[in-house]
């Protein structure tokens, strides 16, 4: 499976909340960030808890959130930000 | 005399007993009995491999440190590839894949596992408890500077904190920054110096 983003594409991760076992915590559903690099690919985690095989793999991605724009009443300073590992069906095109 | 009227504040006996097992530790002794009835594993080598995840240490990732400290062109391969670069020093920890994030004086990194407790076990030994602690794992991706302020970490102005909230494959190790006065410290030495908390990011490197 060859990689749908490119490193500093802007990506929003999907404002789903399905069922079961998930890896994209709630607090990153819809907000926006940067591909900060490609991580390979893995068999679906949301598959493999079920006993499927999880196949094909999937590319992983590490997005850069800024913490501003993740947290509205954030404390800290304005260039602070969170890296998250997203899997590419949570993904979507800015 | 008994033992109530021994003490000015009397106090209850705590129940000597374990709690009842959750849904999850009757799930891990049914799974292991399992194992061992069908014969794939015996219980010695099931003790065996807990024997050898519990004798892990930080002092793997602490060797990992202190060579990226002293030779730049390592620090490049670790930065690049953390699980090759570990094997270079004859630490194996595949299949984890291993993110290496070097604080410098402009970034500060601090890693965290929202959804459960990933760590980097087979480099840095078990977690400690506050790492899987639900206050730990909300805080540390809503008011990092907070969290690090409660362990003494107080960061210059102007230091951008960076969080890696390790939710999938990835495991991470932050590179802290070689502390002042300790040019002419060999690789040993320095490993003394590169805690625990220090490659979690909650922590500075000690001084020597």
């Amino acid at each position: 499976m060859t990689a749908r983003f490119a490193v500093g594409d802007r990506v929003t991760v999907r404002r789903a909340d399905p069922p079961g076992h998930v890896r994209t915590p709630y607090y990153i559903r819809g907000k926006t960030g940067v591909v900060e690099r490609h991580c390979g690919a893995f068999p679906n985690p949301e598959e493999l808890a079920y006993g499927r095989d999880g196949l094909p793999a999937t590319p992983l991605y590490r997005v850069r959130f800024r913490q501003r724009e993740v947290w509205p009443d954030y404390a800290g300073q304005e260039a602070d930000t969170v890296d998250i590992e997203i899997y590419e069906h949570w993904l979507e095109p800015v | 005399m008994n033992h109530v009227q021994d003490h000015a504040h009397p106090h209850e006996t705590l129940p000597d007993q374990d709690e009842p097992l959750s849904y999850h530790q009757r799930m891990e002794v049914a799974v292991r009995e399992l194992l061992i009835e069908k014969g794939v594993l015996n219980a010695g080598e099931i003790r065996e491999a807990v024997e050898r995840m519990d004798a892990r240490s930080p002092a793997d990732g602490a060797r990992v440190v202190a060579r990226a400290w002293v030779d730049p062109a390592f620090k490049a391969r670790l930065l690049a590839d953390g699980t090759a670069a570990c094997l270079e020093l004859g630490i194996d920890i595949r299949p984890t894949r291993l993110v290496a994030v070097e604080n410098t004086p402009e970034v500060h990194n601090l890693i965290v596992c929202t959804l459960c407790s990933c760590y980097p076990r087979l480099l840095l030994g078990l977690p400690p408890d506050w790492y899987k602690s639900r206050a730990y794992r909300a805080r540390a991706v809503r008011e990092p500077r907070a969290v690090l302020a409660e362990f003494g970490t107080e960061l210059p102005d102007g230091v951008t904190v960076r969080v890696h909230d390790s939710t999938a494959d990835m495991r991470y190790l932050v590179i802290p920054m070689r502390p002042p006065g300790t040019e002419q410290l060999g690789e040993a030495e320095l490993a003394a110096l590169v805690t625990r908390d220090s490659m979690i990011g909650v922590a500075l490197a000690r001084r020597p």
